[in-house]
């Protein structure tokens, strides 16, 4: 975690100066959340009775960049929150209370939910209805503010919740079917998401226009070669000023990693990221109450999924969506909200450990 | 849960691994995308690379070199022309935003220094060690200055190439084309270039027509058919023809040239006089006779249906021979083609003025037609000669006698024949006019191929010219004289 803020820090310094003295203040705003979390949440699960608060404080984060006045659309997206010279994306601090609220409410219904009802072995609509609406919500979100990833990464990990919670890959499957399904119909009504599907299947196609932010991401990423260009050799600034690619300092990070470090630097971070899943699921695993396991799972699959989505949409595995490569893209609400993740997560650990 | 758990954490391990692969399948596609345009990985690690310099025969005339520009705390390497229009598209230019053509396109490798010759391997890897700027190959072409002036400044205003080269070695000497651009406009104001105008439609200034553009040869093809006619020894210089002043094809009359006065009629006329004047009658006479392939397979002696052999990019180079559409087309049936159109050099031919150059230049070097060239040598920054282009015989084409026959007739064309616009006192001239009608009034494709002196040749050349009123012996010859003069009054020669 420290590499990975270490590594995004260079190279944010390394793209623009200026942006990374920001991007430092916000990383000891993290450090200081964190702290917190660690030293004064003496017992993270007095959380748990506040999980329908949370829940709502969730939904209400999300909904908030939708508000007149203080909504912001930047990119098309409305992810962002603007109240007088602050910007922040409350989307961010909505997935942790998110998890929380998830943690709780799975602990609470798993054993029903667990249990087979007809001959599909489906539990009861009244079980399953939960389900229905976390779905609803989600693509709710996802239309209002046109934030494909956010509301991928929101379904994903609370799918990943309900396997860990159930055991059910029933769910999963479903859940994956309707997320497609629901994004198919979003497909044919928003033209914002048929052009990133576009874009996927075909970047060339518009190469210079559309297309072009991820043609210029593969060619950093192939460019960077085995060892890539060398720390401030890589070609990612345009002579004139700017970088070729746009947003290189938040989503694309990962191609200016490709680039300047190469696929051996590339592979480093991503292995970094599934040393932390391995990490964090293993405190899960350890944890002894079912709140724990599933606030940890729950904590780890958030940014394991995170960093997989936008990872996959600048090398073209999936479709891009623009969410923040966690430690290591240049954002402030996304280094706090991270830094305040991995402190809970720690709190879990701590518990863990005094308990043997 | 831990089951659960555990499974969660295997599909982690295979999200992540995919994603490494999908880094790695982007890498091994690498050399395919570094090609794409828009793609600054490539352009910029070669534009912070001293380029090497581009330089005349003289070694001192410089056509292409660099102008210092630091970016963000590197030095970049950009091109300047000094001679502007004078040899564009042979040389052609090297660019951010719109790749390389010419020379600068081929000789990429050598000028940027990742050549796998080994002394530049060395040389590199020393630098790279070094911590010093990775420094080119210069270029020393085999242009003649002063000889590239002399046939930009006859074409100019038309549209037209001539080509010039020693036939006893292949040095290219000129190679003009117009209408010429000025390639310094080609970074940042192509637009300008777009723009340009000729007495031809498009005027296209950055083909080089001297490779890259198709006239029809029309009676400088003659020279060709009488190669095959008398190689093959089926007829001799003595051989005889009566001229009625047409030939009949499929039961129609092909006319010869006609004046004010209508078709042309000389009687009986000898093979020597029937070159002298062009006539037509007698050359679709002897096509019929010797029939198509034979004519054809001549051609391909002289090179013809091959890339033009010259260091210039593959896709700037035509192959001359009988097109169908944009096609080229090679019969394999003699009644594929009309015979007597194609022994006066019509029928659907399109040829090259590189390629009708070569076909002097294989009759001036007495039936050895040598490979052209425009590259001298080729020198890494010490001043040690990396490649250097050695004379190399690219094809025999006909006996040294048949060469001095036609030497002869070709002689009498420019005394007393077609074109006599060529001749220069003192020096005996070998030539072969061609005026290729297209139909169109004012549209004629005009030609003069010669050497000179025509005892003891020293130069090679062609000279074609689009959409002409007049005839290749008052449009292409003078022009085609100029040229020689200039270049056998250079002492280096």
């Amino acid at each position: 975690m420290g590499i990975l803020t270490a590594v995004g820090l260079t190279l944010i310094y390394r793209i623009d100066p200026d942006l990374a003295f920001k991007q430092g203040l916000w990383v000891v705003v993290g450090v200081v959340a964190f702290a917190f979390v660690v030293i004064f949440v003496p017992d993270y699960r007095r959380l748990d009775s506040l999980k329908y608060t949370l829940g709502i404080v969730a939904v209400g984060l999300l909904v908030l960049p939708a508000l007149p006045v203080i909504g912001a659309t930047i990119n098309g997206a409305s992810l962002w929150v603007a109240v007088g010279p602050i910007a922040f994306q409350p989307g961010e601090f909505a997935k942790v209370a998110l998890v929380i609220f998830l943690a709780g409410y799975l602990r609470d219904n798993r054993e029903m939910l667990s249990m087979g009802v007809g001959p599909a072995g489906l539990p009861s609509p009244k079980h399953f209805g939960p389900l229905i609406v976390i779905w609803g919500a989600a693509m709710l979100v996802l239309f209002q503010t046109n934030d494909l990833g956010g509301g991928l990464l929101y379904f994903s990990v609370f799918l990943a919740m309900l396997y860990v919670a159930t055991a059910r890959w029933t769910y999963v499957g479903a859940g994956l079917g309707l997320f497609v399904a629901g994004a198919y119909g979003l497909y044919h009504v928003k033209p914002h998401i048929a052009e990133r599907v576009s874009i996927w299947i075909d970047p060339w196609k518009d190469a210079f226009d559309d297309g072009y932010q991820l043609v210029q991401s593969i060619y950093a990423i192939a460019g960077g070669g085995l060892f890539g260009a060398g720390l401030g050799q890589g070609v990612l600034l345009k002579p004139e000023g700017g970088t070729y690619i746009p947003f290189l300092e938040t989503d694309f990070i990962y191609a200016a990693i490709s680039q300047e470090l190469g696929l051996a630097g590339a592979a480093a971070i991503v292995l970094l990221y599934l040393i932390f899943a391995y990490r964090g699921l293993r405190i899960a695993m350890l944890a002894d109450d079912g709140f724990s396991k599933l606030l940890a799972a729950g904590l780890t699959a958030t940014l394991a999924i995170q960093a997989f989505i936008i990872i996959g949409g600048v090398t073209k595995l999936i479709p891009l969506t623009g969410i923040t490569l966690p430690f290591v893209s240049y954002g402030g609400s996304s280094v706090v909200a991270n830094f305040l993740l991995v402190g809970l997560l720690l709190a879990v650990s701590n518990h863990v450990n005094q308990e043997r | 849960m831990n089951t659960q758990i555990r499974r969660l954490f295997l599909v982690f391990a295979a999200l992540f691994v995919a994603l490494v692969a999908m880094s790695t399948y982007w890498l091994w596609k690498a050399p395919d995308l570094e090609a794409r345009r828009g793609n600054p990985q490539l352009v910029v690690r070669q534009v912070t690379i001293k380029r090497g310099l581009i330089y005349a025969a003289n070694g001192k005339t410089i056509f292409a070199l660099n102008r210092k520009k630091r970016v963000q705390g590197r030095t970049w390497y950009l091109r300047r022309y000094p001679t502007e229009g004078l040899v564009a598209q042979t040389v052609g230019y090297s660019t951010i935003e719109r790749s390389r053509t010419g020379l600068e396109k081929s000789l990429n490798d050598y000028l940027t220094g990742s050549n796998a010759n080994l002394r530049t391997l060395f040389d590199r890897t020393v630098d790279t060690l070094k911590g010093i700027t990775r420094q080119g190959n210069d270029v020393v072409t085999t242009i003649d200055v002063t000889a590239q002036k002399t046939a930009m400044e006859a074409l100019a205003g038309k549209c037209g190439a001539a080509v010039a080269f020693d036939p006893r070695d292949g040095r290219v000497l000129a190679i003009a084309s117009t209408p010429t651009y000025d390639p310094n406009l080609a970074e940042k104001k192509f637009a300008q270039i777009l723009r340009i105008k000729g007495p031809c439609k498009p005027a296209s200034p950055l083909v080089n027509r001297a490779t890259n553009d198709l006239f029809i040869p029309g009676s400088t093809f003659k020279v060709v058919t009488a190669t095959a006619a008398l190689d093959s020894g089926r007829f001799t210089t003595q051989s005889t023809f009566d001229d009625p002043g047409y030939c009949t094809e499929y039961g129609k009359r092909v006319s010869n040239y006609a004046d004010q006065d209508g078709a042309e009629v000389f009687g009986r006329v000898d093979f020597p006089t029937a070159m002298e004047h062009s006539i037509n009658s007698v050359f679709c006479n002897i096509g019929k006779a010797i029939g198509p392939m034979l004519i054809l397979d001549y051609a391909k002696r002289f090179g013809f249906y091959e890339d033009p052999p010259l260091e210039t990019p593959s896709e700037e180079r035509l192959r001359s021979g009988l097109y169908q559409g944009a096609k080229l087309f090679e019969p394999t049936e003699p009644n594929q083609v009309d015979p007597g159109r194609l022994a006066f050099g019509q029928e659907r031919l399109l040829v090259t003025p590189l390629q009708m150059a070569m076909v002097a230049a294989a009759i001036a070097n007495g039936g050895i037609l040598m490979k052209p060239h425009v590259v001298d040598r080729i020198v890494n920054p010490d001043g040690n000669v990396v490649t250097r282009t050695s004379p190399e015989q690219y094809r025999e084409v006909m006996s040294a006698g048949t060469a001095a026959d036609l030497t002869a007739m070709m002689r009498l064309v420019v005394e007393s024949g077609t074109g006599t616009a060529a001749q220069i006192p003192g020096v005996p001239v070998a030539g072969k006019t061609g005026t290729a009608e297209t139909g169109r009034q004012g549209q004629n494709d005009t030609w003069f191929i010669a050497f000179a002196p025509a005892d003891r040749p020293r130069v090679a050349v062609a000279v074609a010219l689009h959409n002409q009123s007049g005839t290749g012996g008052s449009t292409a010859a003078p022009i085609a004289k100029a040229l020689i003069q200039t270049l056998l009054s250079r002492e280096t020669l």
